[in-house]
């Protein structure tokens, strides 16, 4: 089962609150979105991934 | 002068400022403080070295950020990005952008005024950027928008205004509505002609970040938004064709 992270092929993972651990982002300045849709940092938990899911992860950045 | 008032906060400072392209973190804190800004727009992408960084930065300055929704070109993309800025952020605000065109960075309008619905049913402030045309402010106020931001000239194009009888128009259709021209300005002179008309702050970026001094030039914005609503306030006279002798006619002698 392969994840799509921010475009790269990713190894699998339960739901999203693992996922963001696993790419050493857990506490850090993140927002995701799964599939096009905004996941809540407080819904990530309960949000299981499945394979082929699209996962964003997104920190702040310099902007106009 | 009487404060900028913006979605209930009010600023002293009418000079936004956008914080990507410095040569540097330090210079770009230097650019904030030299213009004054109280505003600072941010944006939010692919996890990245530096991110957190920034974020430390930009709250250490501790001012309002503006997040915003660039590069967005579908209405569903440019929700989805506005709630992730609103939890990264912990702000209601968003500059609301869909793209229509890589070229020209032109707003799609059409785009623009559905997802400002979307928003401001899930109680966002959105500051969208729109055009000058009278019709999609409509719409957009219409749509719960208490604030428009109408281009001047392409983003990053340092053009300046041009179209300065549309921006004119919609001052005088909408008096009391807060307009922010975003975009397009490459010169001080170009911020002034804009708050002589009456606007209500300036936005500003690339032609601040990518000066050789960007810190002097952001000094050099600040004063010429200062100068431009000074001169709006002060009632400036109309332009007329023919010339208007200054010194007194009556009294004149008779030398010829």
């Amino acid at each position: 089962m392969k994840l799509i992270v921010n475009g790269e092929p990713h190894a699998p993972a339960p739901d999203l609150a693992t996922l963001v651990e696993q790419l050493g982002l857990a506490g850090t300045a993140v927002a995701t979105a799964l599939n096009g849709r905004f996941v809540p940092v407080a819904a990530r938990a309960a949000t299981p991934l499945a394979e082929g899911d699209r996962v964003e992860v997104l920190a702040p950045m310099q902007g106009g | 002068m009487n404060p900028l008032e913006l979605y209930g906060r009010r600023f002293h400072s009418r000079l936004l400022l956008g914080t990507a392209n410095f040569p540097s973190p330090e210079r770009m804190t230097a650019a904030v403080h030299a213009a004054q800004a109280q505003i600072l727009t941010v944006s939010l992408r692919r996890t990245a070295v530096g991110g957190e960084a920034f974020w430390d930065q930009v709250r250490g300055l501790g001012t309002q950020v503006l997040p915003n929704t660039a590069g967005c070109h579908g209405v569903r993309e440019a929700v989805t990005t506005a709630q992730m800025a609103r939890e990264l952020f912990g702000t209601r605000w968003i500059k609301l952008e869909v793209i229509a065109d890589d070229d020209t960075l032109c707003p799609d309008v059409v785009g623009l005024v559905e997802a400002a619905r979307v928003l401001v049913a899930e109680g966002f402030e959105v500051f969208p950027y729109t055009t000058d045309d009278l019709g999609v402010a409509a719409r957009l106020l219409d749509a719960g928008c208490r604030v428009l931001m109408p281009l001047a000239a392409p983003i990053g194009s340092a053009r300046g205004l041009s179209h300065p009888c549309g921006l004119r128009a919609l001052r005088a259709h909408f008096p009391d509505v807060p307009l922010i021209v975003d975009a397009g300005l490459g010169l001080p002179s170009h911020a002034a002609a804009v708050m002589e008309l009456g606007y209500d702050a300036v936005l500003l970026n690339t032609a601040v970040a990518q000066a050789g001094d960007p810190e002097a030039m952001a000094r050099a914005f600040a004063q010429a938004v200062s100068a431009g609503r000074t001169a709006y306030l002060a009632d400036p006279i109309a332009p007329r064709d023919m010339a208007a002798p200054s010194t007194p006619v009556l009294g004149m002698a008779v030398l010829a």
